[in-house]
């Protein structure tokens, strides 16, 4: 049932190292959660509402439950716990019962014995549902007599960020602008999947794809009704996440179900089940005026951003405090006023997406930036350089960058990158045009442009969250020689965390064969794989284990041979402990007893916002530049990305093939934003909750991605290394739309852009003006001031 | 209904296929071969690329019924014990595999690919593989496995 991993015998830290998994997934021996089976095994479906806000009256199983293979249907009323989870709040429930708030959700489950019998048992539970007017627009759920979607109402956090005196600053130039973005899918190619086993126990084990095994148990127990030791979460194999897989979806229905019926129950959603089994990335509203001087400093900025948080809590109230602690972008501003409101609609809740409300802000500002560097007849790369943040800068929220900060350094260096050639208009092969094999131009009407983006992202969980990682090492003999095995409850999800792993163990051991312990809750837990942290979290954990397993060696060293003199130096090489630099005892020969240590990494602890948005909040950043180069053609609105050359800051460089595959797989998520994905809505219904109507960039749409690396060290740091999974994401959006507006001239004010916009048939995203503040209790969410919480502090 | 097919080499006679069951099922469900994925099933995507009869379709747009009598190669049967096809061994190499769901599908692309056009460029690689797609990588690093694996 484990996940294949192959045992790695090279790689130290900063060496190109081959994948850990990488020949079980091409030869197609790697067990995905979707490839999970067990003798006897049941098949889960859900029935989820059709429409998004409705009550509901009566819901008929007898069909369901009559159909030959069917052996279990549950209803919210089955929930054996209680019926409410959720990442920051328990506010969603499990199987709604008595409304649902948005279209996909479940309302019942079933386990049967094929899935061909399962979904079609699903058809025959009958709803009865009232429908009721919902709120589908997120400045509309502010209103006074919009429909109160919870209890406490409908804004779910406003963060207010003062710095400075932006009510009296003064300025030379002013630039406003409006922007939007849309609903993005993390579109993870595995689809959400896994398998519960129910054991003897009266408890469960769950193997299923995730980003975090602790949180997603932290939830189920209690709706199980179990303690937490009687929920055991195993990881299987991930076929990417992106942040879709930090809430939960199947995995408290499967136990449910398994429970219920005393038998394995497997659910694996199809994509269209998909769309609406995850959270999404929030669209976005976000006004902004900045002012500075004729010598192009800026002076001030005010900003009113709205997320839409969807039907229920997730990760918003996070994400919001993201989106406006870092709506400034990496520059230098005084005086600043920063309004950031989420807000409970009954679209599909909306979560945590790679760059975590760091894109949506990073399209308005970076267009901002352009727009002023206009306004200032000063090159746009100029702006950027006199306002960059550098170590010891202060940001809106008062914090200090007290870490690396080569802003100025990555601007220059992602300019620097050689233009691709030019190329002739005319006479290239089609598929060097816009279009491609559309054959829709043979180079009449083609315009080429370029665009900059700059931004960054929080590294790990801020706002005083210490989400530490947990790591054990054990090191024992084997005939292929000293063997060590860690064991982490880390996620692997695609970008490679465990081939670095094991270069950080083969660094700090000296050793060459080391493999990996199931990933499971039998260790503590290692928090989420997202948010750039991972890398730096349990990096951190396996480093510390590491070197206590070294002090464990050079004890046995020394109780064993009485020849090492009082401060001598002990120190472990080529799988020997040397003394002073000479070969004093074989590892071998110290592990008649394997030595196995544990760690726990904390990064360093952050505070809280203030009453004026001020304070310690994020623990490090990780930087970005990127510039776009396209062709437009302006007849048809088609779009050719020509290259992107991008310049990230990576503290350290850890395994050159992980890294730039994972800025190249970064910067074709932003890209995608930029040019084509939307997760369209209609009265809070998906409307192209599939592969044909969802686009994503294919190889066809990619540019050759030229990336350069600064590694700058990130003090503090396990080898001074930044997590950069996600600033590549956040400033490829903004770099492409730049790079279209240069071509176009047009404002393009919305991400994606589509041909109309580009051709002019459709304006730009329009604006009444921002709307009013709402009156909250303080900067918390606002649910936390009715008592409400999960408990993801407790685990951490 | 049965479907008697050759999978990988092997002779097999498959009872108990639904009419509605796609290639895909059949190698997933009832032969357990779970290296052809299912991300899809609009024949969108690529990632239940096979060989049926020497041609690459994706499995999930063909009737299981459709196989009958066919020859069926999936991702498992391009290793042959532990050797790894160049294609394999290459996308290992140049870093092309992240997290994998939609490697098995790539891999008979290229492998397809290969078969037709030794040393492709890379606008006949992108357009080989414009039927696939992947999440993870932003395809640069597919597209230089596909280089390195020409030159095998």
């Amino acid at each position: 049932m484990d996940t294949i991993t192959t045992v790695g015998t090279r790689g130290r830290v900063g060496e190109a190292t081959p994948r850990i998994d990488g020949e079980p997934k091409v030869t197609g021996a790697f067990a995905y959660a979707s490839d999970l089976h067990r003798e006897g095994m049941l098949f889960g479906a859900t029935l989820r509402s059709q429409v998004a806000y409705a009550r509901i009256h009566s819901v008929d199983t007898s069909g369901a439950a009559a159909t030959p293979g069917v052996v279990a249907v549950m209803l919210g009323s089955d929930v054996p716990g209680k019926n409410r989870f959720g990442l920051n709040f328990f506010d969603q429930p499990v199987l709604a019962e008595d409304v649902v708030r948005y279209s996909g959700e479940p309302i019942a489950i079933l386990a049967a014995s094929t899935p061909g019998i399962a979904r079609q048992a699903i058809g025959r539970i009958a709803v009865e549902l009232e429908e009721l007017p919902g709120v589908y627009d997120m400045e509309k759920a502010l209103a006074p007599d919009a429909p109160r979607l919870h209890e406490f109402g409908n804004v779910l956090r406003h963060v207010h960020i003062v710095h400075g005196e932006p009510d009296t600053a003064e300025a030379d130039v002013w630039v406003d602008g409006y922007y939007e973005t849309a609903m993005q899918d993390q579109a993870a190619l595995g689809p959400e999947a896994g398998l519960a086993v129910p054991a003897e126990d009266g408890g469960v084990d769950l193997y299923v794809a995730t980003q975090w095994l602790h949180v997603d148990r932290e939830q189920i127990a209690p709706c199980l009704g179990l303690p937490e030791d009687k929920v055991r979460l195993h990881l299987a194999g991930v076929g990417g996440a992106f942040g879709s897989r930090e809430d939960i979806h199947m995995q408290i229905h499967a136990c449910m179900l398994a429970l219920r019926t005393g038998r394995p129950v497997k659910f694996s959603y199809g994509r269209e089940e998909s769309f609406h089994g995850h959270v999404h990335r929030h669209p976005s509203r976000i006004w902004m005026r900045h002012g500075a001087n004729r010598d192009g400093r800026l002076v001030t900025l005010d900003v009113r951003l709205m997320f839409d948080g969807g039907a229920y809590a997730s990760s918003s109230p996070a994400v919001v405090g993201n989106a406006a602690s870092m709506a400034a972008g990496p520059y230098e501003i005084p005086n600043v006023r920063i309004e950031g409101t989420v807000v409970y609609t009954n679209n599909p809740p909306c979560g945590a997406m790679r760059g975590f409300g760091a894109p949506q802000v990073c399209f308005a500002h970076e267009a901002q930036m352009d727009k002023l560097a206009r306004a200032l007849s000063l090159d746009p790369v100029e702006l950027r350089l006199r306002n960059a943040v550098s170590t010891g800068s202060v940001l809106p929220t008062g914090q200090v960058v007290t870490g690396a900060a080569p802003v100025r350094e990555l601007i220059e260096r992602c300019v620097a990158i050689p233009l691709p050639e030019p190329e002739p208009d005319r006479g290239r092969d089609l598929m060097h045009y816009p279009g491609g094999a559309g054959n829709v131009t043979h180079g009449e009407g083609i315009r080429r442009g370029v665009g900059l983006a700059v931004g960054y992202k929080n590294v790990a969980f801020s706002e005083g969250f210490d989400d530490s990682a947990t790591a054990r090492v054990t090191l024992a003999r084997t005939p292929d020689g000293p063997e060590a095995e860690i064991h982490t409850a880390a996620v692997e999800m695609g970008q490679g965390l465990y081939t670095f792993l094991t270069q950080v163990v083969r660094t700090e051991l000296e050793i060459d064969r080391v493999e990996l312990h199931a990933i499971d809750t039998l260790i503590g837990g290692a928090g989420s794989t997202s948010a750039s942290r991972q890398s730096t979290m349990a990096g951190g954990a396996v480093q510390m284990a590491c070197a206590a397993v070294r002090e464990a060696l050079y004890g046995r060293a020394r109780a064993r041979t009485a020849s090492v003199p009082p401060g001598a130096e002990l120190a472990l090489g080529d799988g020997w402990v040397t003394c002073d630099g000479a070969p004093l005892v074989e590892l071998g020969d110290l592990l008649d007893e394997p030595v196995s240590c544990e760690a726990v990494y904390h990064h360093r602890p952050t505070g809280n916002l203030d009453e004026n948005g001020q304070g310690d909040i994020h623990v490090s950043f990780a930087f970005a530049a990127e510039r776009a180069v396209v062709e437009v053609d302006e007849d048809l609105g088609l779009v050719r990305v020509l290259q992107v050359a991008a310049a990230i800051d990576v503290g350290r460089v850890l395994n050159p093939l992980g890294l730039t595959g994972q800025i190249e797989g970064a910067t074709a998520q932003g890209l995608g934003l930029g040019l084509m994905e939307e997760v369209q809505l209609r009265d809070g219904v998906i409307s192209n909750p599939s592969f044909t109507d969802y686009l994503i960039p294919t190889i066809l749409d990619m540019p050759p991605v030229v990336s350069v690396a600064v590694e700058d060290p990130e003090p503090g740091a396990p080898y001074g290394l930044k997590g950069i999974g996600e600033s590549p994401t956040i400033v490829a959006t903004a770099a492409v739309v730049a790079a279209l507006r240069d071509a176009t001239g047009r404002e393009l004010n919305r991400a994606p852009v589509t041909p109309d916009e580009l051709v002019g048939l459709r304006g730009p995203a329009t604006t009444s003006g921002p709307p009013p503040i709402p009156e909250v209790p303080g900067q918390k969410s606002v649910p936390f001031y009715f008592g409400m919480s999960s408990g993801q502090q407790k685990i951490m | 209904m049965r479907v008697s097919l050759t999978v990988n080499g092997v002779d097999r006679v498959v009872d108990g296929v639904e009419e509605h069951e796609s290639l895909l099922h059949l190698l997933r469900e009832h032969l357990d071969l779970f290296g052809t994925k299912n991300a899809c099933e609009q024949g969108e995507c690529g990632s239940c690329s096979v060989y049926l009869d020497g041609v690459l379709v994706c499995s999930c747009l063909v009737a299981a019924g459709q196989a009958e009598g066919g020859t069926v190669t999936t991702v498992e049967g391009l290793s042959d014990d532990g050797i790894l096809d160049p294609v394999q061994q290459a996308f290992i190499e140049a870093g092309a595999v992240q997290c994998g769901f939609c490697t098995p599908g790539f891999v008979l692309a290229a492998h397809d690919l290969l078969r037709h056009v030794p040393d492709p460029d890379d606008a006949q690689i992108r357009e080989a593989l414009s039927g696939n797609l992947c999440r993870c990588t932003g395809y640069q690093k597919i597209i230089d496995a596909v280089h390195r694996a020409a030159g095998r």
